[in-house]
């Protein structure tokens, strides 16, 4: 049985600021650090997912932000590294949001699905 | 504060830095203003004090694996300070952090620029502007 | 008569009360006055074509007049780019806004 699923679902919070999304980027350390976790993106976390994302260009006051987050890259790098990345079809299309917008590696998944997503998982960390 | 005849825009805000894309459109808005002439009042409620905060340090990103310098993470202190840099006279930046907000969060270490205040600065910054946007928060 | 603009920054999926601004939009472009309805952080998300809630489209049926404008580094950071965009949503920036807000008469309004 898998181990932890982490489930992802405020988005575009802090993320220009951060230059990442925190709950990402916390995931993939605690997959470094050894964990068995899978993610669930969910409500606008969804948009994670989807392909050419670009917040480049900013500048404030002078100062550059030469470094924008990447969010489809890190979710992307986050499957490399051996994390199952489910999405909630049904917020998908609710958004608007069709399958040719996805990144690879992207495992879609129902609400109906999601009762057994939990069982299937030792414990649910719900950010 | 401006002169007659001059555009300024007073803006309100209560967001922290680095949990809001809010905060991020209001640095915008003050940058492009202050670009265009507009000089800019901020009023920094609750926890907006602490975008102002001196001790802000970048870090290295051990998920990607880049350095401090790679990673060249500009905090909002350095965004704000630039833009005291374009609002240094006309147009001018002037920055009130609520003075309650400031003592409850231990949040006095700023970077120069900023001045203590309270509501009534708001009031009068909204009476002598142009305009006035208030940004609450969520 | 009076010009508004109003600023959403959030979208119906986070926020369940974001359809009282749009409503409170329509009312006031019915009652006369000219409403520019500024899209902006995820509020723009309401301006990806195929939304189910079709927020933004039923505004211009209540509200033709409203005009509907979309922050584009918002909609670059979503990656609502090029046929994605909504019909009625027009592309705009923090510039074209500044110019907005820096009118004395205007009532300016952030949720």
């Amino acid at each position: 049985m898998p181990g932890i699923l982490s489930i992802v679902e405020r988005a575009y919070h802090g993320t220009i600021e951060e230059q990442d999304d925190t709950i990402l980027w916390l995931s993939h350390m605690v997959k470094n650090a050894g964990a068995d976790l899978s993610i669930l993106l969910r409500s606008n976390a969804v948009n994670y997912a989807v392909k050419g994302q670009d917040a480049s260009g900013l500048s404030i006051g002078g100062v550059a932000l030469s470094v924008p987050p990447t969010l489809d890259t890190d979710v992307v790098a986050l499957s490399t590294a051996g994390v199952t990345v489910y999405v909630v079809e049904e917020d998908l299309s609710d958004r608007g949001i069709g399958n040719d917008e996805l990144c690879d590696g992207i495992t879609k998944v129902k609400r109906s699905g999601l009762a057994k997503l939990f069982d299937d998982h030792d414990a649910v960390w719900h950010w | 504060m401006t002169t007659s005849g001059e555009k300024s825009i007073t803006i309100a805000l209560m967001d922290p830095p680095y949990e809001s894309g809010t905060t991020t459109t209001a640095l915008r808005i003050m940058d492009t203003a202050l670009r265009k002439g507009i000089s800019v009042n901020v009023f920094a409620y609750e926890g907006a004090v602490n975008l102002t905060m001196r001790g802000q340090a970048p870090h290295p990103n051990p998920v990607k694996g880049t350095s401090i310098e790679e990673q060249d993470h500009p905090s909002t202190a350095k965004f704000i300070a630039g833009l005291f840099t374009l609002g240094a006279d006309s147009p001018k930046l002037e920055w009130v952090n609520c003075g309650l907000c400031v003592d409850e969060r231990g949040a006095g270490e700023w970077i120069d620029g900023p001045r203590r205040g309270g509501p009534g600065d708001l009031f009068k910054f909204s009476q002598e502007s142009t305009n006035t946007l208030i940004i609450g928060t969520r | 008569m009076a010009d508004y603009v109003l600023i959403e920054s959030r979208d119906p999926f986070e926020y369940s009360d974001t359809g009282y601004f749009y409503e409170v939009a329509a009312d006031l472009s019915k009652a006369g006055n000219n409403v520019t309805f500024f899209l902006v952080q995820n509020g723009v998300l309401t301006a990806r074509k195929g939304i189910s809630n079709r927020a933004v489209d039923k505004l211009q049926k209540a509200a033709p007049g409203v005009k509907v404008l979309a922050d584009e580094f918002s909609l670059r950071e979503r990656a609502i780019i090029g046929g994605k965009l909504a019909s009625g949503v027009t592309s705009s920036d923090v510039d074209e806004l500044v110019d907005l807000l820096a009118v004395s008469s205007v009532k300016a309004i952030w949720h």
